[in-house]
C-alpha cells in the first residue's frame, strides 16, 4: 500500500517539474544558493553606492573640503575622514565606486565580445582561420596583460575610456580560449547537426544554435573579468596613470601611501572596497558556476 | 532504370583520408518510394547517408561519383544551393532523439524556425503551422507542449519532433538514418508507423537506414544490402526476403531469430564466420574471406553489381553464374 502511494507521489513530483520553467527553476536554485547571494548583496551595495554618490556627496570628490587628514568619526561631516589634501575619503569612495564598476563592466564588455567572436569564429570554423586566430590569441597571452594595458594608455590618453578598452584589448585571450573550446565540442553536437541538415546558415548555428549553450562558463568567467578590470584599473591609478579627473580605489591608495605609518585608514578603506568588490564578484562568478552548471546536480 | 528518379546516386566513392568507407556506391530513389539501406555497423550506410546531405565531416572527402538530386548535382552544388534544398526539400531525421533538439529553445520555436528558413509565413500562421505539425506527429495538447523544452519529452517523443521538422516544408526525400534505434520496441513501430505514414500523405521518398531486418519487411519498398562499402544486393522487398541472392544476405537473414520451430534456447543461430575487418586489403569480392560459396575467381577483382531479375541486381559472381543457369534451364 505504501509503495502504491510512493509511485504516485513520485509521478506527482515528476508531473510538478515538468511545469516549472527554467526561468523559474534557475531563480530557485539562486535563492538556495549562499555563495551567490552574499556576493550578489555586497555587489548590489556597492552599486547602490556608485549610483546614488551625486545625491549623497554633491560637488566634486577632488574639492578640498575641511581641514587635512581627519580620522574617521573625528568630524560628523567628514565620517571617512579627509586625506591630506583635505578631500572628503567617503566621497571618494562613491565616486571611486562608479570609476571601479564603469571600468570594469565596459572593459569586461570588450574583452566579451572580441574574445567571443575570436573564439567562436575558430572553434566552429576549425581549419585555418583557427589556426590564424589561435596564433593572435597566443600571441596576445605572451605579453603581460598590466604592461599591455600601461602600452595602450601611453600611447592614448589616460582617460577611462581608453582604459577600459585598454583593459578589454588586453583580456580577451582567457575568453577566446573558452569560448573556443566550447564551440569544437558543440559543433559537431547531433542538435548543430540537425541545424544544419534543416539548412541554417553558418551564422545562425553560431549566434542561435551554439552560443546560447555555450552561455554558462562565458557568464562565470565575465563576472571574475569585471573583478580583474577593477583590479588592474585600481593598479593604473595607483601607479599615477589612471585618469586624473576621477577619483579612483586605486589613486587613493596611491595618494594615502605616504601617510601609511600616521593615517592608514588612507589606504585601508580604498583597499577594503576593492577586496570587497572583487571578492563579491568572485563569489558571484563560483555560485553562478553552480547554479548554470548541469552537473551540479541542481538543473 | 526511372527517367524520373527523385535521387539517382552514380558511383558514390567516400573516404577518411586513405582509407576508404563507400567505394562506388549507385542506387535510385523514385518519388514516393522507401529505400532500405541494410548493413552492420561500419559497412557505410551512414556515411553514405551524410554524403547525400553533404554533412560528412570535414575530415572525410567524396573522392567521386554524382549525386543527382531532382535535376541538381549535390557534390558540385554551391553551400547556397545546398542549404536551401536541406530542411526543404530533403531533410534527416538522426538516430539520437535525445540530443538532436536543442536543449535552450523550445520545441515550439525550434519548428518554427524550420518553417521561418525556408517560407515566408506571417508569425501567426507560423504559429499555427507548428501546432498542426505536432499534432499531425501525435503529440497530445501541442498548444502547452510547443511552449515545453527538449527535456519536458520522452525520447519517443523527440523522435516525434524531429519528424515534425524534417516533414515541416513537405520535402521530397527523407533520409531517416537509423530513425528507431535508440528507441524501445513498442515505440519503434509507432514512429515508423508514422513515418510512413506521413510518407504517404505528402507523396515524400523515404531512405531508411536500418541494421534490422524486421525494419526492412514492414516498412521498406526496396532494399539494398551493404557490406564493406558497397551494395552487395538491391531487391524489391518481397522476392528479397524469398529468396536473397548474395551469400552475405543469406547469412544475414539466416542469422535472424526466424518463426520456425527452432529457438535460440534450443539451437544456436546460425552466424557467419569472420567479421567485417577481413575485408581489409582484399583484392577481391569483399565478402570472399567470410563467404562459404567463395571461388579462387572471387579473389581476383571487386564483382559487379549486375542485373539478375526484375529491378534486382546482386554483386556476386558464383550466384550471377547460378541464375544465368537457371534461367537457361527454364528457357531451355
Amino acid at each position: 500500500m505504501a509503495g502504491v502511494i510512493q509511485a504516485r507521489d513520485v509521478v506527482a513530483i515528476a508531473a510538478l517539474r515538468a511545469t516549472v520553467r527554467p526561468g523559474n527553476r534557475l531563480l530557485r536554485a539562486a535563492a538556495r544558493n549562499p555563495t551567490f547571494l552574499i556576493g550578489m548583496l555586497i555587489l548590489l551595495a556597492v552599486v547602490l553606492v556608485a549610483t546614488t554618490a551625486p545625491w549623497m556627496f554633491p560637488g566634486d570628490p577632488q574639492d578640498m573640503a575641511g581641514p587635512p587628514t581627519l580620522w574617521p568619526g573625528e568630524d560628523a561631516t567628514f565620517p571617512l575622514g579627509t586625506d591630506s589634501l583635505g578631500r572628503d575619503v567617503a566621497a571618494g569612495l562613491a565616486y571611486g565606486a562608479r570609476v571601479s564598476l564603469l571600468v570594469g563592466v565596459s572593459a569586461a564588455a570588450i574583452g566579451l565580445a572580441i574574445g567571443t567572436l575570436v573564439g567562436a569564429l575558430g572553434g566552429y570554423f576549425g581549419g585555418w582561420l583557427d589556426n590564424v586566430l589561435v596564433r593572435v590569441t597566443e600571441l596576445f597571452q605572451t605579453v603581460p596583460t598590466f604592461l599591455l594595458v600601461i602600452v595602450i594608455v601611453a600611447i592614448g590618453q589616460p582617460s577611462a575610456q581608453v582604459i577600459a578598452l585598454a583593459i578589454g584589448v588586453a583580456s580577451w585571450p582567457t575568453v577566446a580560449r573558452l569560448v573556443r573550446a566550447q564551440f569544437r565540442s558543440l559543433r559537431v553536437a547531433d542538435f548543430v547537426t540537425a541545424a544544419r541538415s534543416l539548412g541554417y546558415g553558418p551564422m545562425r548555428i553560431v549566434f542561435r544554435e551554439i552560443l546560447p549553450n555555450a552561455m554558462a562558463p562565458i557568464i562565470v568567467t565575465t563576472s571574475v573579468m569585471v573583478a580583474n578590470a577593477i583590479l588592474t584599473e585600481a593598479g593604473l591609478s595607483f601607479l599615477n596613470l589612471g585618469d586624473p579627473n576621477l577619483v579612483s580605489w586605486g589613486s587613493m591608495i596611491g595618494d594615502g601611501r605616504a601617510l601609511l605609518r600616521t593615517a592608514w585608514f588612507l589606504t585601508a578603506l580604498p583597499g577594503t572596497a576593492i577586496a570587497l568588490t572583487v571578492l563579491a564578484l568572485n563569489l558571484v562568478g563560483d555560485g553562478l558556476n553552480d547554479i548554470l552548471n548541469p552537473r551540479s546536480g541542481l538543473v | 532504370m526511372n527517367a524520373a528518379s527523385l535521387l539517382d546516386v552514380q558511383d558514390l566513392a567516400v573516404g577518411f583520408g586513405a582509407a576508404m568507407a563507400v567505394h562506388g556506391v549507385s542506387f535510385r530513389i523514385d518519388p514516393g518510394e522507401t529505400l532500405a539501406l541494410v548493413g552492420e555497423s561500419g559497412c557505410g550506410k551512414s556515411v553514405t547517408a551524410f554524403a547525400i546531405m553533404r554533412l560528412l565531416p570535414p575530415t572525410a572527402r567524396i573522392h567521386r561519383g554524382r549525386i543527382m538530386f531532382a535535376g541538381t548535382d549535390l557534390v558540385s552544388a554551391p553551400p547556397r544551393a545546398l542549404r536551401d534544398i536541406r530542411g526543404k526539400r530533403m531533410s534527416l531525421i538522426q538516430q539520437e532523439p535525445m540530443t538532436s533538439l536543442n536543449p535552450v529553445l523550445t520545441v515550439g520555436a525550434q519548428i518554427a524556425e524550420v518553417i521561418r528558413r525556408h517560407e515566408t509565413l506571417s508569425r501567426a500562421a507560423t504559429q499555427r503551422r507548428v501546432l498542426e505539425l505536432l499534432d499531425l506527429v501525435g503529440i497530445p495538447d501541442p498548444r502547452h507542449r510547443a511552449a515545453e523544452f527538449p527535456h519536458h519529452f520522452s525520447g519517443g517523443m523527440r523522435q516525434r519532433v524531429m519528424i515534425a521538422m524534417a516533414v515541416a516544408c513537405h520535402p521530397e526525400l527523407i533520409i531517416a538514418d537509423e530513425p528507431t534505434t535508440a528507441l524501445d520496441v513498442t515505440i519503434q513501430a509507432q514512429v515508423l508507423d508514422l513515418l510512413d505514414g506521413l510518407r504517404r500523405q505528402f507523396g515524400m521518398a523515404v531512405l531508411l537506414i536500418t541494421h534490422d531486418f524486421g525494419v526492412v519487411a514492414q516498412w521498406a519498398d526496396r532494399v539494398a544490402v551493404m557490406y564493406a562499402g558497397r551494395i552487395v544486393e538491391q531487391a524489391p522487398t518481397r522476392p528479397f526476403f524469398v529468396r536473397p541472392r548474395h551469400p552475405y544476405a543469406r547469412g544475414l537473414l539466416g542469422a535472424a531469430v526466424g518463426e520456425a520451430e527452432t529457438h535460440y534456447t534450443t539451437q544456436r543461430l546460425d552466424e557467419i564466420p569472420g567479421s567485417v575487418a577481413s575485408a581489409a586489403g582484399e583484392p577481391g569480392c569483399p565478402f570472399a574471406p567470410r563467404c562459404p560459396e567463395m571461388i579462387s575467381a572471387c579473389r581476383d577483382a571487386p564483382p559487379p553489381l549486375a542485373e539478375v531479375g526484375p529491378a534486382r541486381q546482386v554483386a556476386c559472381i558464383v550466384e550471377a553464374a547460378r541464375i544465368e543457369a537457371e534461367h537457361v534451364a527454364a528457357v531451355g
